[in-house]
This record gives C-alpha cells, sequence and structure tokens, in this order.
C-alpha cells in the first residue's frame, strides 16, 4: 500500500474498490470500510460479485472479470473530457500524458460499457464522483492482479490516481491489500528471482557484488524463474529438485493435474511443513517446521509495517526451528553460516537492505515505537518510516503511465464451455485451510466446497439450489453444491479454492499474466451439469 | 476554530486542567490522573450512560451528572469522591447487582468470567457484597444461547450495559447484535441461539471482548481462570491487515486470544484471528519427526534430523554440480517470517547457487 489503513478509511471522501472483497479476506479492513461508509465516506464498488460491501455501495459496477483495463482506461478518457485532470501533478510529477491521452481516446463510455457488461451511466458517475473528491483512496486486491492482464490492470490504476492527482497524500494513493500475512515481507525479503532484499536487483552487478562481499560467496549471475515458471520447467526436466517451504501448490496453485505432474518429474522434492498436505505427499523428504507461536521474528503488513511476531509457546517436541533447518543446510553444504537468534538475523537484514537501516527488534519492542511496528522505508535509527509513499516526489523519480490496451482473458466462455468461472476466498477459512480447518468451528461455519451460479443459467441448466453439479474445464471435472442467486452475472460462476472435497484449482487455467506470471485465477471457462 | 481546538480549564479534585471542549467529564480526569470508576462506558464502544457508576457532583448542580456523558464547560468545579458520590455509586451498583444476581450461576466462582469480571471487580473495590433490591423469590433462569460453535449469551449474567451492541454498531459495524425490549425492560438479542446459521452475524467476538460480565463470552473461556494464564503479543498469522493480538497461555497451550490496539486493527479482530489461530499449534497431526520416503514401498518412514539433513544435502548437491545452480528451486512461505523468508532466500541463493527463489506472491 501506498497508504496506510487509517488514513484510507478515516480521511477519505470517496473509496474505489477494485476487484477486493475485504469483508471476508480482510475482515478487520473490512470493518473499518463499513465504518468509513457510515460516516458518510462514498462507495464505489468495481467487483463482478453482489459482495457484502455491494449494498454499502453508491455505486456498483458489476463488470465482466477480465475486463479491469477497460475500465480504468475508460474512466481516464472521462476524467480528461470532464476536466478533472490536476494538471499541475500531471506536468510536475508525471510524463507520458500525451501518450495515455491519445491510447484512451478510443476508450468511450459506450465502448467501455460494452466490454465490461455495465451501464456508461454508472461508469461516468464514479469516474465523476472519484475525481471530483477531495480525497479518495483507489484499494484493490486479487480480482485485479489475478488476469493474465494483472499488472496492466494495476497500473491502468495507477493512471487514474496520477492524472488526478491522488498519490502521496491521506485518504488517497493506490493500495493493494496484499493477501498472506507475510506476503508483503517474502517479496520485502528477496523470496523472489529477480530481487535481493528491499527489491535490489539480481540484474545490478553492484548489488550482486555487495552480496557476495556481505556473504562471502560467489552468486550465480543469472536471474532466477518465477514459482509458477518453475513447474513447466519441472516438466521439462530445467528444474530438477525444489525446496518447498510451507507451501501446498497442489491446493493453491492453477491447474492440479499439471503441479502434479510438475512436482512427480523432479528429481528431488524436500516440503518443510507443519502439517502433512497434498504436496507434502509428493516429498522425498519432509521437514517438520515451526509455527508462529513458537518462535520469535516479524511480519510486514499489506501497509508495509514491520510487526513483531513473539514466541509464546514451546509446541510439539520433535519439530525444528525453519531457521535453524535452513542454517543446517548451509553448514553441511559447506557454508560457514553460524546459527543466529531471529533478533541477529533482522540485524543482518538490515545491514544490507537501505530501505530497512533503521529497522530491528531492540527497536520494535521500544517505547518510541509503541508497538505501532515501522513502515519500510526506514533508513536508519532516526528515521521514523514511511507511512505514506510518494509524497512531494515519486519514489523512482517522475512518475510514469501504462499505455497498456484492453486484452481479453486467454480462456474465454465458448460453445462447450459456456460459463466463466472466478475463484476467491470466503471468511471462515484462510487458503488452503492448513491452519483454519483445524478449528472445528470454522469448519461447522464453512466446511465444504460450492458454486455460486445465476439463477437464469440455473434455470436452463435445471440446476436448483443446494444441488449436486458436475463442473468441468478444459483441465478436469468436480463435483460440488450449486448455490443459486444473483450474486454473479448470468454467465458467470463463483468458487472458493479452500475446499478439497471439490477444489476450484483443478479446473483453472496457469495462463499467467505476462510481467509477474501471476495466474490468472479469476477468468476460465467451464460447464455445468446438475448431478 | 473548531470545538476539538477551543480548550476550557476544569478543576477536578483540586487538580486543575485543560481540555478541548468537546471532552467529556471523564476523558477530563483521566487527563487530570483521576480515577473515576466505570461500567457500562467503553471508550469509542459504547457512552449509554445507564449504569451511573460513574457519577459525580459538580459544583452548580443539584444532581449527580454522569461523567462519561457529561461535556466539560469552562470553569467547572468537579468532585469525584465525595461521601454522596461514594454512596450513591454503591446504591447505582446495588441496583446492576440486584438485576445480575449474587447466584446466577450458582455464584461468581462457576463463572467462566471469575477473576476478569468487571462487576465483580467493582463491587470488590467499591465494599458492595450484596443488594437490598434483590427480588425476595429468584426469578426463572432464561435460557443460555450457545448453538454458535464459539460464542454465548448467558442472560442471566447481563446487566444491559450494551456494550455488546456498541461494539457489534461501532466497532465491527455489523449490526447484527440488537437491544429488545421485555416489557418496559431492556434485553439483549444476541444471534447464537439455534437459528445462529441464519443471521449475518460473522462470530467475530467483538461483543464479547466487550462483555464487562460473563454474559456474553467466547465458550472456550470456561477452560482457565485469568489468574492462571500468561499473555504474549505478537501479529495475527492469517491475513495481511497484520492485527495485533495477545495470545493467552496456560501450561504451554494457548488457550485464547485477545485484541490488542496495534495500528491496524485498533483493537479489533475478525472470527479467524480470534478463534481461528491456535488450535492449529497444538493440533495432533503436527509433523514431529523428518520423514523420508522409501523408494521402493513409497511410504514415509521416520528418520533422525541428521538423516534426513545428510540426504538433502546429499542430493542438493549432486543435482547441482551435475547441472548447476539453475536446475535447483526454493519457494518461501508467505506465512511465515521475515526472519525464516531471509535465511530460506539467503540459502538458495548462497549454497544452491540459484536465483529460482520465490513466495507464493503470485498465487
Amino acid at each position: 500500500m501506498t497508504n496506510t489503513i487509517e488514513d484510507i478509511t478515516q480521511d477519505s471522501d470517496v473509496i474505489m474498490l477494485v476487484g477486493s472483497n475485504p469483508e471476508e479476506a480482510h475482515p478487520v479492513l473490512g470493518m473499518q470500510i463499513r465504518k468509513a461508509v457510515e460516516n458518510g465516506t462514498k462507495l464505489i464498488l468495481v467487483d463482478p460479485r453482489d459482495i457484502g460491501l455491494a449494498k454499502f455501495a453508491d455505486i456498483h459496477l458489476k463488470l465482466r472479470p477480465g475486463t479491469n483495463v477497460a475500465f480504468a482506461n475508460g474512466v481516464v478518457h472521462i476524467l480528461i473530457k470532464e476536466g478533472l485532470v490536476d494538471e499541475q501533478f500531471v506536468s510536475e510529477r508525471t510524463s507520458g500524458f500525451d501518450e495515455l491521452a491519445k491510447m484512451v481516446e478510443s476508450y468511450t463510455p459506450a465502448r467501455v460499457a460494452e466490454i465490461c457488461n455495465i451501464d456508461e451511466r454508472d461508469l461516468i458517475a464514479a469516474a465523476k464522483l472519484y475525481g471530483s473528491a477531495g480525497a479518495a483512496p483507489i484499494i484493490y486486491c486479487l480480482g485485479v492482479t489475478e488476469h493474465s492482464t494483472g499488472t496492466e490492470g494495476v497500473m491502468s490504476l495507477s493512471n487514474i490516481a496520477m492524472v488526478n492527482g491522488k498519490l502521496g497524500r491521506r485518504g488517497c494513493g493506490v493500495n493493494p491489500i496484499r493477501g498472506q500475512n507475510n506476503v508483503q515481507g517474502a517479496c520485502d525479503m528477496g523470496a523472489q528471482p529477480n530481487t535481493f532484499t528491499g527489491y535490489q536487483k539480481v540484474t545490478d552487478p553492484a548489488v550482486v557484488e555487495k552480496f557476495e562481499k556481505a556473504w562471502g560467496t560467489d552468486l550465480n549471475p543469472n536471474e532466477g524463474t518465477k514459482a509458477t515458471e518453475v513447474f513447466p520447467a519441472a516438466i521439462e526436466g530445467r528444474v530438477k529438485a525444489l525446496f518447498l517451504f510451507g507451501e501446498d501448490p497442489i491446493r493453491t496453485d492453477p491447474d492440479t493435474n499439471h503441479v502434479i505432474k510438475a512436482l512427480t518429474s523432479l528429481d528431488f522434492l524436500v516440503v518443510q511443513e507443519l502439517f502433512m498436505t497434498e504436496t507434502a505427499k509428493y516429498a522425498d523428504v519432509i521437514l517438520p517446521g515451526r509455527s508462529f507461536a513458537e518462535k520469535e521474528g516479524t511480519f510486514s503488513n499489506t501497509e508495509r509495517r514491520v510487526q513483531r511476531v513473539r514466541k509464546a509457546v514451546n509446541g510439539p517436541e520433535g519439530p525444528q526451528l525453519d531457521t535453524w533447518i535452513f542454517t543446517e543446510i548451509m553448514q553441511r553444504m559447506g557454508y560457514d553460516q553460524p546459527h543466529l537468534t531471529a533478533e541477529q538475523i533482522m540485524d543482518e537484514i538490515s545491514s544490507v537492505t537501505p530501505s530497512f537501516g533503521g529497522i530491528n527488534h531492540k527497536r520494535l519492542d521500544s517505547r518510541e515505537v509503541g508497538g505501532r511496528g515501522l513502515q519500510w522505508p526506514c533508513l536508519n535509527a532516526e528515521h521514523p518510516g514511511t507511512p505514506i509513499m510518494h509524497a512531494g516526489k515519486f519514489s523512482k523519480g517522475i512518475g510514469t503511465y501504462s499505455t497498456a490496451e484492453y486484452r481479453p482473458s486467454v480462456e474465454l466462455p465458448d460453445d462447450e464451455y459456456p460459463l466463466m468461472l472466478t475463484t476467491g476466498r470466503v471468511l471462515y477459512q484462510y487458503n488452503a485451510c492448513a491452519m483454519t480447518a483445524r478449528t472445528e468451528g470454522l469448519n461447522e461455519m464453512s466446511g465444504s466446497s460450492f458454486i455460486e451460479i445465476n439463477t437464469k443459467d440455473a434455470e436452463e441448466l435445471g440446476i436448483e439450489d443446494g444441488s449436486r453439479v458436475k463442473i468441468t474445464s478444459r483441465r478436469a471435472s468436480i463435483e460440488s453444491t450449486a448455490r443459486v442467486s444473483g450474486k454473479t452475472n448470468p454467465g458467470e460462476t463463483w468458487m472458493p479454492f479452500h475446499f478439497q472435497d471439490g477444489n476450484s484449482n483443478w479446473l483453472t487455467i496457469a495462463a499467467l499474466d505476462n510481467i509477474a506470471k501471476a495466474p490468472e485465477f479469476k477468468v476460465c471457462a467451464v460447464k455445468v451439469e446438475k448431478l | 476554530m473548531s470545538s476539538e481546538r477551543k480548550l476550557v480549564t476544569v478543576t477536578i479534585d483540586g487538580v486543575q486542567v485543560e481540555v478541548p471542549e468537546s471532552f467529556t467529564i471523564l476523558a477530563a480526569a483521566r487527563k487530570a490522573g483521576v480515577s473515576i470508576p466505570t461500567l457500562c462506558y467503553l471508550k469509542d464502544v459504547s457512552d449509554i450512560g445507564s449504569c451511573r457508576v460513574c457519577s459525580v457532583e459538580v459544583e452548580g448542580s443539584d444532581a449527580l451528572l454522569p461523567a462519561c456523558k457529561t461535556r466539560v464547560v469552562d470553569g467547572m468545579e468537579v468532585r469525584t469522591n465525595t461521601e454522596l458520590v461514594q454512596s450513591y455509586r454503591k446504591l447505582m451498583l446495588q441496583l446492576v447487582l440486584a438485576d445480575h444476581g449474587l447466584d446466577s450461576t450458582n455464584y461468581c466462582f462457576s463463572c467462566a468470567k471469575n477473576g476478569s469480571c468487571e462487576l465483580q471487580s467493582l463491587c470488590r473495590e467499591l465494599g458492595v457484597t450484596e443488594s437490598p433490591f434483590a427480588p425476595e423469590k429468584q426469578t426463572p433462569r432464561q435460557a443460555v444461547l450457545d448453538a454458535n460453535p464459539f460464542l454465548a449469551y448467558d442472560p442471566n449474567l447481563c446487566i444491559r450495559c450494551q456494550r455488546c451492541v456498541g461494539a457489534c454498531n461501532s466497532r465491527a459495524h455489523n449490526h447484527t447484535l440488537h437491544t429488545g425490549k421485555r416489557g418496559l425492560r431492556t434485553s439483549i438479542l444476541a444471534p447464537f441461539g439455534p437459528d445462529w446459521k441464519a443471521t449475518e452475524c460473522e462470530s467475530c467476538g467483538n461483543c464479547a471482548a466487550a462483555c464487562p460480565t460473563g454474559a456474553i463470552t467466547e465458550k472456550r473461556r470456561k477452560a482457565y481462570r485469568s489468574w492462571e494464564v500468561t499473555r504474549t503479543r505478537t501479529t495475527c498469522p492469517h491475513c495481511a491487515v497484520g492485527c495485533q493480538l495477545d495470545l493467552v497461555v496456560k501450561d504451554d497451550r494457548i488457550v485464547d486470544v485477545e485484541p490488542a490496539p496495534g495500528p491496524s486493527n485498533r483493537g479489533m479482530l475478525c472470527v479467524k484471528g480470534r478463534s481461528g489461530s491456535f488450535d492449529f499449534v497444538h493440533s495432533a497431526d503436527r509433523l514431529t519427526t523428518p520423514l523420508v520416503k522409501n523408494a521402493e514401498t513409497g511410504e514415509f518412514e521416520p528418520a533422525t534430523w541428521d538423516e534426513a539433513l545428510d540426504l538433502v544435502v546429499k542430493r542438493f548437491t549432486e543435482i547441482r554440480d551435475e547441472n548447476g545452480g539453475d536446475a535447483l528451486a526454493a519457494f518461501a512461505c508467505s506465512r511465515s517470517t521475515n526472519e525464516d523468508v531471509y535465511m530460506l532466500m539467503k540459502m538458495a541463493r548462497t549454497v544452491f547457487k540459484t536465483n529460482n527463489v520465490d513466495n507464493c506472491a503470485r498465487v
């Protein structure tokens, strides 16, 4: 996020929420958005479903999944036509506006309404409401990123904020709501094939030299392969051994058959886990690790806020601290890595990562920080952290626009597979349920697979609410239970990916975003039959 | 100038303090370091002023005034601890106690909140041990609503302070927990009865966290006494909001979760954070020993750490030396700590000699 949860929910006149269902996926943020709306903040909801917040929304653009780029280009088109461009912001802080204006010329409200399957008057009203607001954040989630055009979707949304000058101040910004508790941190920590910690690039020889010096070893100069591309590489035999730490791709990655094929193609698979997951069953070696309650450390939340994790219990006998395991492997492979405490590891992170220069456990535990964590960039011991980014100046200098055109999703409905399938989360479970399904009460609240289908489609298919149905895509067939309503539009269906008694990821497509390589979980084609 | 900014001077128990004119007497007293007992009041959640336990004397006013509801005015003189105030507070507490009853759970010691009940501790503080207003004939006990897997409502223990309603309305903003009327009396309509699944309740438990007595509780609360536990402040392991919470530990087991006032959650939690963030830690099916797959049978067999680690090291070294580091890959866990992820990343780059390192950000 460019901003904080506090300022975007307390200091905004309008909230534009795109492809995000915070009431279920980020509930405590959802509560604060409900509060904002009750206190008078207007809500523009851009989402293909009637999620809970739809009833709070002033405008709900129930757009066709996969059309975010067209929507965003349409909004920029309207902002320009309506004179809602922040000329000063555009001229002082950005470059390339003329090219952008030229590109969006063809995204007339009528054309965008057609692509997105929405009413053009609603689109115009939404653009004007956002554009004329004093402060308005764009908040988005995986409904924007999990597309073959995901990165372009994000950049197109950023265009809206830049053109309208809504960046770098309270109640504004472009705010991705990150998924897992520490997915922000995992990226910050350099668990990415193209960056070391703090987004220092693997392709920059000076950076590589710095890490070679800090770590006292030669490093591989080749940029690595992204996780979603590792599976095809395994099938092709280019990747032969995989170390999986706490992931269950058989349940969470698209096209389960493809994932299984990749894992069984490997010469050697190690899984470090708390439980015998579906993926662990395919391992050659399983190493038992420790849960968050059994260790010291930090998580970085969606606000870039580094907060402490503290050991509460010893946990079962037998597993080892995850850092102990990695250190043992490094030592046994001949690298002189001493066993370090979590506090010492954060000191090392801080020493090699400029944006974490002022972050350490002692300071996080201090009275000065007062339990509020520190938001990177936090350059040194005196630096207070950065609640709002891009104030006065973009971190990279001048802001540039995306001129990406709308491209349809890779797999669209056709005669054989006439319905569109989108996937997502429910309130009562988290991802592969490794943690949440071990609380019986949560399973009682939501414990099995279902598919939301529009009333009109259900009638045509002879499906009633509660019917058992078979769902088939080009990749597999699964069974589930129908929930018939107007929550999705006709022609569109939705499933959670949590439940192993009908996991939607057997159906989803491993089509990847052209830049970030995120899979297109949000759009594939299926047919649904009554059992 | 807005009323937030306009300052007034008030005197509380002889202490002069300058506060914004939007302040209540209670807020001003807290600033002056003067303690006023409260029961139904909960900051940012509820200030309905029903219990009158916070009543104070104000110069020039015939009646005592509730500190939680009364705004300060310039020159106000407040006395919080006079004999009149003390006896009035006792009276108010006796009225509340008459409603709650002294044996509504077969006496305090059988109540889940024994030791952390605010009514209990206020009565103790003010020396109230019984109520002259208690009905001579015990009113019949009302049924406890506890069909919800996590939450229970015992109307017999309710003191009608409505903090739970405030928590549902102005914290969770879910509006599923209401007040109702029984004759002239206010009652709480908690959605935890047999039809709980048909309600919009998200089982977030912010109501239970706000309840001063044992009326609304997380059902697991019965399993421990407040003096048996320690608390560890940490960060929720589920989504990326980063809610701050306390793990409540008894005998090296997590028995409960309490919300903490973190910058992103401001004292709130959701159903997963409050009720789904610790059972798995003590789950009987945790992996506790390294396992190595027997190539012939395909079955996992327990191994020592040395055996398992040496096998991992042998195979990764062989494959690396034969095919180069690009034939190895490592994925980090986005649910684990920064320190864990950093060390995995360092392992991949320094000894696997690969940049094929990633996390589940893409999925």
